[in-house]
């Protein structure tokens, strides 16, 4: 599907995409949005890009296969879920925030790294799918 | 004593690392670790033979009373004595036998693996650790008998052994639940003192069905005796340590364990009795027709297993003495006699008792040691068998009913292994060298020591019988916990009907022994009744039951999606249709439910058409448009029922699907027919029956008073306990964040599978 308006759309729209489905991430402690649909944007973004200028171009954005935003996803969203229990003493997957939000992201704390893990293993789920499907058909 | 079980564990781990080093003439210092530990059970003997009893208990799982607490009584530490002592030779053995074997290491550790376990069994006092020894005791007896895992029978024979030991576990597990249903506890020293309880509870026949199971199974009774003489495939040290001396002895030691639990009387009794006497009997009269000095020693051995059981059913002081000497002789020269075999099966390459004749020439030692095995076998004073066999006969002829009949069985089982024993430990030693084994030379110390320690050992404690009565006898006497008169091991009790008994046994086993000779057309004549054999019903058994299997997973597995879906939707639809018209009634109220919109008519429109041109399109990719236009408008659905999360999620999902199926679409050819107008037919009957089904479900759903409780729940805690405003979200990654994280590492398993699946078939594609 080579057009020159969804090529030159999409160059436009990998970053802006990518840069809403990390707004999506963020908002989502208190509006709706969350690291689930946050992924899946973000894993559009690089599936339209696919789309219009190549598998191979894509992949050459990324550097490495989108596996791997699984395991450190994974990581990511457990290490978080011990981290009470590590640094506080309390339970697993006890919420601990930070006393100040910072500007611009707005409260941190165990939760917001957890959303963290599951976007980045929903964008590497999803596109390890996708991309070895279209490679093998 | 945590260390001395954990002891073996750890150095078969350390093999795992190790085995390199132990694989050439260090494999002899592996002995050193059963040594030790023999010279630590050793230590105990003055505590033990003074009455004391040892508790040593650490937590493991307290919330479910499973813990490792062990208890170190007569018992136990014969049976620790045994394992050890048994061991250190048959490792010391193993070393020359297996020499410079590629797998010698892997060998060590499964048989230090399965020497922890069984001490592990005989030690606990709490029935589940003692299940997990039991468990731990038949996986390592798995990896032994199929040890040569490059022969086909091995394995089969490894298969059978596991499969009727593990259901044996399976069944002591149940045993051991109901069991601590009714006591409370799974503390064997707790229930000691409850046995009333036990034998009057509702789950008394019951628990006694599943812990005879279990002990039938693993020490071979009829008719689950066939596993023993398949597991012969196994190399000869594990033949010995495993399924003559210790492992099978583990049923024996369930049912001592548990007389003074279980035993209630009369059904004990008799089960014990009639299913012990069978098992002696039957592979008694089995001896005959083998030719296979292992098969013979098998059958000896399930022989030997049965008279332990059936004295254990006779359950009188006498018998259970009877059966602890017996255990002690047993060990002592059923195992050198299958360390006598390996040693002939080494040298000379043969088994056949036929073949064998004169080696006493060229393996003296082994020729000695032979003999002596022989005579304990047969029970000749002044050997521990004399005083064993006496101990039966006594036991026998004091039972209370059927004495002469018990008496008779008792005779003609020994008969005939008093001739099993000589056959094994004599025949192949007497008579003229043949010419083909005349430069055989006598094999390292390491394997012919073993067995003459073992002999030797067995004619000592028959000189001096009060060496076992101290140290073993009396101690297990009172773990069985009946009220004993004080006893005295005896060689020699006077002239009585007893010792007239004992006469006859070895007359008799004397003719027998010189007028039948082992052949292999008494073999033949055997085999042509195998079809009624145990063995071969219940293989037959588990043959249909795979073959049943297979039907039952072709059925349901035909690797066709659209199969998958129909079945699961048709399954649904059945049991759905039955609950509603069983018991339903279509009083919805309509007029209680809100109007309809212009926005949701419209949706359900755009929803309807979607669907019918999904259905009835030509083309693949209009229908896969037309599916993208179903998931939005229930998108759009989401959103006018103020549910903004699932809506987007919804939207990109849809997106995604839209794309994969574009993806996969466009480069199929295009004018394919997969299916024909009878098969639409049916699906689309199944899915309009299961639309209809689910909105009645709906519709009586509606009756059913709201609980509002969990959602108040979340929307009055979200902000306050987890600093979020969007319910949802805190609910996915604070309230129920353990699902979020199996959830995501469920889709990481799907998109692996995906990956393995596509990148896998592309490589064997790329093979061709």
């Amino acid at each position: 599907m080579r057009t020159i308006i969804l090529k030159s759309a999409s160059s436009y729209l990998l970053p802006v995409l990518l840069l809403f489905s990390v707004f999506i991430l963020l908002r989502g402690h208190y509006l709706p949005g969350g690291g689930f649909v946050g992924g899946l944007v973000a894993a559009i973004a690089f599936v339209l890009d696919a789309f219009s200028n190549g598998l191979d171009k894509t992949k050459g954005i990324l550097k490495f296969h989108p596996g791997f935003f699984m395991p450190v996803g994974l990581m990511i969203a457990f290490l978080s879920g011990i981290s009470p229990m590590l640094l506080a003493g309390l339970p697993l997957m006890t919420g601990i925030w930070a006393d100040n939000p910072i500007p611009v992201i707005g409260a941190i704390g165990s939760p917001l790294f957890f959303d963290i893990g599951v976007y980045l293993v929903v964008i590497g789920a999803s596109l390890t799918i996708i991309f070895t499907i279209s490679e093998s058909v | 004593m945590l260390g001395a079980v954990l002891l073996g564990f750890l150095f078969s781990l350390f093999l795992v690392f190790a085995g390199s080093y132990f694989r050439g003439k260090l494999a002899v210092l592996s002995s050193l670790i059963p040594l030790s530990l023999f010279v630590y059970f050793l230590t105990f003997i003055p505590e033990i033979s003074s009455g004391e009893v040892i508790y040593e208990s650490y937590e493991w799982i307290p919330s479910f009373g499973v813990n490792l607490s062990f208890t170190l009584d007569g018992l136990a530490l014969l049976f620790a004595l045994m394992i050890t002592g048994v061991g250190s030779l048959v490792f010391l053995y193993t070393s020359a036998y297996l020499k410079d074997h590629k797998y010698l290491d892997r060998f060590y550790g499964y048989l230090s693996l399965f020497m922890a376990a069984m001490l592990g069994l005989v030690l606990s006092d709490n029935l589940m650790s003692l299940f997990i020894f039991w468990e731990l005791t038949s996986i390592s007896s798995f990896y032994l008998i199929g040890f040569n895992n490059d022969k086909a029978d091995s394995r089969k024979s490894a298969l059978v052994a596991l499969g009727i030991t593990g259901i044996g576990g399976l069944l002591l597990l149940g045993g051991a639940v109901l069991l601590g249903d009714v006591v409370g506890t799974y503390r064997i020293s707790e229930m000691l003192s409850m046995r009333d309880a036990i034998t009057d509870s509702s789950n008394y026949l019951l628990i006694l069905l599943l812990i005879f199971g279990a002990a039938f199974t693993k020490s071979a009774q009829f008719p689950f005796h066939f596993w023993l003489p398949g597991a012969m495939k196994a190399p000869t040290p594990v033949s010995t340590y495993l399924h003559s001396a210790t492992m099978v002895k583990a049923g024996v030691y369930l049912l001592f364990r548990m007389t003074p639990v279980l035993n209630g009387g009369d059904i004990w009794h008799t089960v014990l009795i009639v299913v012990g006497a069978i098992t002696m009997i039957y592979s008694a009269v089995h001896i005959i027709f083998r030719t296979d000095l292992k098969g013979i020693l098998a059958y000896s051995t399930i022989s030997a297993l049965g008279i332990l059981v059936f004295l254990i059913g006779i359950g009188t002081q006498a018998a259970l003495i009877a059966a602890a000497v017996f255990i002690v002789v047993h060990a002592l020269y059923k195992a050198s006699l299958f360390l006598i075999t390996g040693i002939i099966d080494h040298e000379t390459g043969t088994r056949d008792v036929t073949q064998l004749a004169g080696l006493r020439k060229v393996l003296l030692p082994v020729a000695i040691a032979g003999f002596i095995a022989a005579l304990i076998s047969g029970g000749v004073p002044p050997t521990l068998g004399f005083v064993g066999k006496d101990l039966i006969y006594e036991s026998t002829l004091h039972f209370k009913n059927n004495a002469v009949l018990l008496t008779i069985i008792a005779i003609s089982t020994n008969v005939l292994l008093f001739y099993a024993g000589f056959v094994a430990g004599v025949k192949p030693f007497m008579g003229k060298l043949p010419k083909k084994f005349e430069k055989l030379h006598l094999p390292s110390p390491l394997m012919w020591v073993p067995p003459l320690i073992m002999t030797i050992a067995g004619l000592v404690f028959g000189l001096f019988p009060s060496l076992i009565e101290t140290t073993f006898a009396k101690p297990i006497a009172m773990t069985q916990a009946i009220a004993f008169e004080d006893f005295h091991l005896k060689l020699w009790h006077g002239f009585n009907t007893i010792l007239g008994l004992s006469a006859i046994t070895l007359v008799l086993g004397v003719v027998l022994y010189f007028t039948l000779k082992p052949s292999h057309a008494l073999e033949n004549k055997i085999a042509k009744l195998d079809f009624i054999a145990p063995e071969v019903l219940l293989l037959k058994l588990s043959e249909g039951f795979a073959v049943f299997s297979k039907y039952w997973t072709n059925f349901f597995q035909t690797g066709y999606l659209r199969h998958y879906i129909s079945i699961v939707v048709a399954f649904l639809i059945l049991l759905l249709g039955y609950l509603i018209f069983s018991d339903f009634s279509l009083e919805t109220d309509f007029s209680t439910l809100a109007d309809l919109t212009i926005y949701e008519i419209s949706i359900l429109l755009m929803l309807l058409m979607g669907v019918l041109y999904t259905v009835f399109t030509k083309s693949r990719l209009a229908a896969v448009a037309a599916l993208g236009v179903v998931g939005l408008s229930f998108s759009l659905l989401f959103l006018f029922y103020s549910a903004p999360d699932l809506a987007m999620t919804q939207f990109s999902v849809d997106t995604l699907t839209v794309i994969l199926f574009v993806l996969v679409l466009y480069k199929l050819p295009k004018y394919l027919n997969f299916s024909n107008k009878w098969l639409r037919m049916k699906h689309g009957v199944l899915s309009v029956s299961f639309g209809v089904l689910i909105t009645l479900l709906i519709l009586r759903v509606l009756k059913e008073p709201k609980n509002t409780e969990i959602s108040e729940f979340y929307a009055e805690n979200a902000y306050k306990l987890a600093h979020g405003k969007n319910v949802v979200n805190v609910i996915l990654v604070d309230f129920r964040g353990i699902d979020t994280m199996i959830e995501i590492s469920v889709l990481i398993v799907a998109a692996l599978g995906v990956f393995g699946l596509l990148k896998l078939r592309l490589k064997t594609r790329d093979k061709k």
